[in-house]
């Protein structure tokens, strides 16, 4: 086991472009605090309105995307979402 | 089929804009309640054959009689062609206190077509409370093409809708839009039968074309969904593509500076102009 007592928690904001104060089009959460299985049920309210929101609330940005050019004759295309941000917070949990 | 029967060119738009379409109540409860009895016995639980024409299966079943109803076979006919074939079938059950995790998905993986799309058809038998789970779709998302659960990592989407129906509801979802099934919380199992079909005709005015220029079309396909947020006008225009591939009209795309070659004349405005001047603009035209 580990000796560490802080756990992550890992926060995923999916941005409308590139700029961390755009707005929040999809989330995700991956908690490593707890052994309970998650239900993204009780994870469906809007966490923020945008990356800077989240910063002012204590998450640490840990993974920002790089903008990238559509391949040639892909111009138009849409696939993944393309702005997805990594937020973590390390929590102490208890014994 | 009468041509009245089919649908109509704003809810053909809908069905581009928005990826699917739904039917509240269209099958009568006691067919519904017909469907699940065969369901119980186990009459659907064998795959029929793939690429079957569908019309000849499940003639004497409930399950026949469901899609063999003038609605539904006109909503097919509209979407699909009069001889849809199959593709498979599956019932889904997810038990009462079940978990659903990271599902969402795309059903199958890359689909290398440029505009033709299979359907896929759900329904259910039973009512579905928000509780129970119901399938969620992403509204817009069918042009999206992915490798199948590769999107599982999305949990939520803005504007993502979970189904809350009653008994006998359908939806019928272009084959690419992304979609997942939520946690069962309630104390009933939730059923839905889904059917997968594919085309045997080119999609092209399959449908009752009377409000072909009904300007509530454009207004449509321009519709703004805040998740697609800077990319709302590549949406638009993969959007704008799809419609002019299934009405047919033949202009090339977005080549000529008869642009749109059409009635549609005010299709710029759903693209937004500057994106328009410069998907026409030719370097040839730059160096004269
Ligand atoms: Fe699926």
């Amino acid at each position: 086991m580990s000796e560490s007592k802080y756990r992550q928690k890992i926060l995923i904001l999916y941005l409308g472009n590139a700029s961390l104060n755009s707005e929040v089009v999809g989330w995700s959460l991956y908690d490593g605090t707890t052994d309970d299985e998650a239900d993204i049920i009780d994870n469906e309210e809007l966490p923020y309105k945008s990356v800077l929101a989240a910063m002012r609330d204590g998450w640490r940005v840990i993974g920002i995307p790089t903008i990238n050019s559509p391949l040639i004759g892909r111009e138009h295309k849409t696939d993944y979402l393309q702005f997805e941000f990594v937020l973590e917070k390390m929590e102490l949990i208890d014994e | 089929m009468n041509k009245t029967d089919l649908l109509d060119s704003v809810t053909m738009a809908k069905f581009v804009s928005n990826g699917y379409l739904r039917f509240d109540e269209i099958i009568p409860k006691d067919l519904c309640e017909e469907s699940k009895e065969a369901i119980a016995l186990g009459e659907m639980d064998a795959y029929d054959k793939v690429g079957a024409p569908f019309y000849s299966l499940w003639e004497h079943s409930a399950m026949g009689k469901i899609f063999r109803l003038t609605t539904v076979r006109a909503i097919i006919e509209s979407l699909l062609g009069p001889n849809p074939q199959y593709d498979h079938h599956y019932i889904h059950n997810k038990k009462a206190h079940t978990n659903d995790t990271d599902s969402l998905h795309q059903d199958g993986t890359y689909d290398t077509r440029d505009f033709g799309f299979d359907l896929l058809i759900c329904f259910f038998p039973d009512d579905v409370s928000e509780k129970m789970g119901g399938t969620l779709v992403v509204p817009g998302s069918h042009f999206r093409k992915v490798n199948s659960g590769a999107i599982g990592r999305y949990q939520n989407i803005v504007g993502q809708q979970q189904l809350v129906c009653k008994a006998g509801t359908i939806l019928f979802m272009h084959s690419n839009l992304w979609h997942s099934g939520r946690s069962n919380h309630s104390d009933n199992d939730r059923l839905l039968f889904k059917l997968r079909l594919n085309p045997t005709v080119e999609q092209v005015r399959l449908w009752n074309t009377e409000d072909i220029n009904d300007s509530e079309i454009l207004t449509i396909l321009g519709e703004r969904m805040p998740w697609h947020s800077g990319e709302q006008r590549l949406e638009n225009i993969n959007r704008i593509r799809l419609w002019r591939y299934m009405i047919g009209d033949p202009t090339p795309d977005f080549t000529t500076d008869k642009l749109w070659g059409t009635k549609l004349d005010d299709m710029p405005k759903v693209i937004y102009q500057d994106s328009v001047r410069s998907l026409d603009m030719k370097d040839s035209v730059v160096s004269e």
